[in-house]
């Protein structure tokens, strides 16, 4: 990461440009060669610092009106083996592990499922149920109700 | 829920994919819906403006910049929450926010450029609205990808 990247970062955080050649676009705000910038941005998408490259749909607006973040308290000593199994299910867009709050929050494990209904995304946890077994002492479901920000990473200049 | 035709689903779901890094990309996508590059873009804006897309463009991993991004919560009483969500929403450390149903009703992501930037953006929160703000660090990734498809 140098000067140069963290102003195409900066340059391109908010979206690409909507035009042919939106490359070029970035490399005349930049003040680098349209090839340089696909060669940098090619090489933080190797590096993983770019994740892809594409669209972030608004989950409601395309169908996927129910968002259920499902929050497990799991046995510490089996919460890594179960984690990878959980993220493994087809239907799970993020799966982590997190520190408990004690005494108010005892869950450690976290896996997001999405529905057209609420029924569809307890369905879903239902089935996470059953993988985790007695491993898992207590469980909630957090549904979201509104998006209140999407704006994703800003960086200053 | 916006109405959406077959060739605006077809670009959402091919969007979710990996958009090209060429010269023309936007033609070369075209190329693949079997639709001209200006009515792609024009598309796009479209969908964009309509917020059906939320952001097009690369997404960056804060964490493989030295930066972090962290989980927190905050329990903010029914009768503050729109002004506490202006206060939360107007930190740009804030990437995105949801409101949830729970005790733990406000659910944000600090996105920030520096590891001692979320303790900064944790502290400010907690000044700006005088509720502690819960930290929920990522410990371990098992999986994050986040594709869907067109439901309606």
């Amino acid at each position: 990461m140098d000067e140069i990247d963290r102003a195409l970062i900066f340059a391109t955080q908010g979206g690409l440009p909507l035009e042919p050649r939106p490359y070029a676009a970035i490399a005349e705000r930049v003040g680098i060669s349209e090839q340089d910038v696909m060669a940098r941005l090619q090489a933080m998408l190797a590096d993983g610092v770019i994740r892809r490259i594409g669209a972030v749909p608004n989950h409601y607006a395309i169908g996927w009106t129910a968002n259920g973040m499902t929050v497990w308290d799991v046995d510490d000593a089996l919460v890594d083996t179960l984690g990878e199994q959980v993220g493994g299910l087809a239907f799970v867009t993020h799966c982590y592990r997190r520190p408990r709050a004690l005494p108010a929050w005892p869950y450690n494990l976290f896996a997001m499922v999405h529905g057209a209904s609420r029924e569809e995304c307890a369905v879903k946890a239902e089935e996470i149920r059953r993988l985790l077994g007695t491993a898992c002492r207590t469980s909630d479901i957090l549904y979201s109700t509104k998006i209140l920000k999407k704006t994703g990473l800003r960086i200053g200049r | 829920m916006p109405e959406l035709d077959d060739l605006d689903r077809r670009i959402i779901a091919c969007m979710q994919g990996d958009f090209p890094v060429c010269e023309t990309p936007y033609a070369e996508v075209a190329v693949q819906l079997g639709i001209a590059e200006d009515e792609l873009i024009g598309r796009l804006r479209a969908l964009l403006e309509r917020k059906v897309l939320t952001r097009f463009g690369p997404m960056y991993q804060v964490e493989r910049m030295g930066g972090a991004f962290v989980l927190a919560a905050l329990a903010v009483p029914e009768v503050d929450f729109e002004s506490v969500c202006a206060r939360v929403n107007a930190f740009p450390e804030v990437a995105h926010n949801y409101r949830r149903e729970h005790v733990l009703n406000m659910w944000f992501v600090l996105a920030t450029e520096t590891q001692d930037g979320i303790a900064e953006a944790i502290a400010g929160i907690e000044r700006a609205t005088g509720l502690p703000v819960y930290a929920f660090p990522k410990e371990r990734e098992y999986f994050v990808e986040m594709k869907l498809e067109v439901r309606q």
